[in-house]
């Protein structure tokens, strides 16, 4: 199963910091989210984007978690190489995680 | 209007570029109070500077004139004001503009221009920057520098009576929320309520982002006609209490998962989210359906305002050339990788930041595993460069891969681009002063 199977995200950009909010469909997942999807296994997930901290946000009142993930932009938006500087499609990397 | 118990504010457009007609429909049949137009990134103001620099009357948001031809009209019949940072690094010239289009039109309006925003001459090389800790002085050929203003530069453009307010730099939240503190009286230290009207700004600065726009997947996420998104609207309560929703006959729609993605959207901190009204707080916001794509939207709080406000400072940094040439067929991505090592080993050593994606394959997730089957691959490089010729070596080569490559590219494309680089500082609020100038009709 993936994460895509119980949750949506929306990537987001500051500088050389990305974000990534993390949703479940149904409100009962987010117990599930808070105990498989910590900030450690995201950090692994996206380790070869993502260089520095990966700080996770917990939201009970919106069952939501947001992610903010450090140096994971090549340098920022204005000057980096890749072709989706902003990081938007990182929020499908984000749901391509195997869930247990 | 000021008996009115709600105030009406739509969202007419998320950045520069976007859709035009929707802003039209909103001010047309929305019994709107305010329209704001967010057209500004971080890097626009920037590029906008270079164009004043040539020209002293050019430099504001490239769609204005075609906007407001559209609008001014709707505007004008329905006595929608408008609120909008579209001066980018002209809010002057903006106004005059907008005035002038208002006189060929026929229409009477009071346009006033919010600048103040341009704090070039207050750089000091040792300030240091928040992305790096390295001073500015590491930034050779800075050419722009705009503070982050707030409500206190928009407030006495509302108190003037202008019926269109014209920025330059000011945080995309205070859009929504200077309007809200006239027409309600909210006072400057009033956190909680500055705060639950930061978070009205927020859901509305990014256009249809909060009804569908940015969300639709084939899968999992249905979005009725996504062609014909309907922007937002919000009926906001004398508390800053809103409720989130778009006109009847339009595409998108609006629930909880829809306002949930754009409330997080890019926030580095839920807990204090920082403007130069408030540090907002979006995780006691509460969330609930009333109906069909409609969100009532309560609970936001905030702690005061920060005393240094945040400055985008633009700077030379150099170009980028790219090329990209397609491969079909058994053995494409292997083709794809070889032509990029010909291309390496072509440019070494005048162009070693060089960047090499099969399109694909692994252009995005950087660790992503080939694919076991070729149809395609799409060879993209991009690389770095002090000056444009060097920078255009890289298409050039790609390009030669046509005649020298591994066979079978086709579709090469080349580009060069002038570099403007980002790096913000922290400013001493008290250094810096907005200016208003009205434009009578």
């Amino acid at each position: 199963m993936k994460l895509y199977d119980i949750a949506h995200s929306r990537a987001g950009d500051k500088g050389d910091t990305l974000t990534l909010s993390l949703i479940p469909y149904a409100g009962e997942d987010y117990q599930r989210l808070l105990r498989e999807v910590t900030a450690d296994r995201v950090a692994h997930h996206l380790r070869h984007n993502v260089r520095g901290e990966v700080k996770r946000y917990e939201l009970p009142k919106l069952q939501a978690l947001l992610f903010v993930c450090e140096r994971a932009l090549h340098g920022g938006v204005t000057t980096s190489l890749v072709s989706d500087a902003h990081g938007k499609c990182m929020s499908g990397v984000l749901l391509d995680m195997d869930l247990p | 209007m000021s008996k009115k118990t709600t105030l009406r504010i739509g969202g007419g457009a998320g950045f520069s570029g976007d859709r035009l007609e929707p802003a039209v429909d909103l001010v047309s049949r929305g019994n709107l109070d305010y329209l704001i137009l967010e057209c500004l990134a971080e890097r626009t103001i920037a590029l906008a500077q270079r164009r004043k620099l040539q020209d002293p009357e050019a430099g504001f948001d490239p769609l204005l004139e075609r906007r407001m031809e559209l609008l001014l009209p709707a505007l004008v019949e329905h006595r929608v004001r408008l609120v909008t940072n579209f001066g980018a690094a002209n809010p002057e010239a903006a106004a005059r503009r907008v005035q002038a289009i208002a006189r060929r039109l026929g229409l009477s309006v009071t346009v006033a221009a919010v600048s103040g925003d341009d704090v070039l001459d207050q750089l000091r090389p040792d300030l240091p920057t928040l992305e790096t800790g390295r001073p500015l002085a590491d930034y050779p050929g800075i050419i722009s520098a705009n503070a982050y203003l707030g409500v206190d530069a928009i407030l006495p453009a509302l108190a003037a009576g202008a019926d269109i307010v014209v920025t330059g730099r000011v945080a995309d939240p205070s859009l929504v929320l200077a309007p809200l503190m006239y027409h309600f009286g909210w006072s400057p230290d009033d956190v909680t309520r500055l705060g639950q009207g930061t978070v009205v700004g927020h859901l509305l600065e990014c256009g249809a982002q909060v009804c569908g726009g940015y969300f639709l997947d084939a899968n999992r996420k249905q979005v009725p006609d996504p062609a014909h998104i309907g922007y937002p609207i919000a009926e906001v309560e004398a508390d800053g209490a809103a409720t989130l929703t778009k006109l009847p006959a339009t595409g998108g729609r609006i629930d909880l998962r829809t306002v949930k993605e754009q409330l997080l959207y890019e926030v580095i901190d839920p807990f204090a989210y920082l403007t130069p009204d408030v540090a907002a707080d979006f995780s006691t916001v509460s969330l609930q359906q009333m109906a069909t794509d409609e969100v009532h939207v309560s609970g936001g709080g905030g702690a005061p305002r920060p005393d240094r406000l945040k400055v985008s400072v633009g700077y030379r940094a150099g170009y980028r050339g790219e090329g990209e040439i397609s491969y079909a067929g058994p053995g494409a991505v292997d083709r794809a990788r070889l032509a990029g090592q010909i291309i390496r080993e072509r440019l070494q050593p005048d162009v070693p930041d060089l960047r090499i994606d099969l399109v694909g394959v692994d252009s995005v997730n950087l660790g992503g595993a080939a694919p076991t089957t070729d149809k395609e691959c799409r060879l993209r490089i991009a690389g770095h460069a002090s000056d444009a010729a060097l920078a255009g070596r890289v298409g050039e080569e790609v390009e030669a891969l046509y005649t020298n490559g591994p066979f079978g590219g086709g579709g090469a494309r080349k580009s060069v681009t002038e570099v403007i680089g980002i790096v913000s500082v922290l400013l001493d609020r008290k250094l810096i002063e907005p200016k208003l100038s009205l434009y009578r009709p």
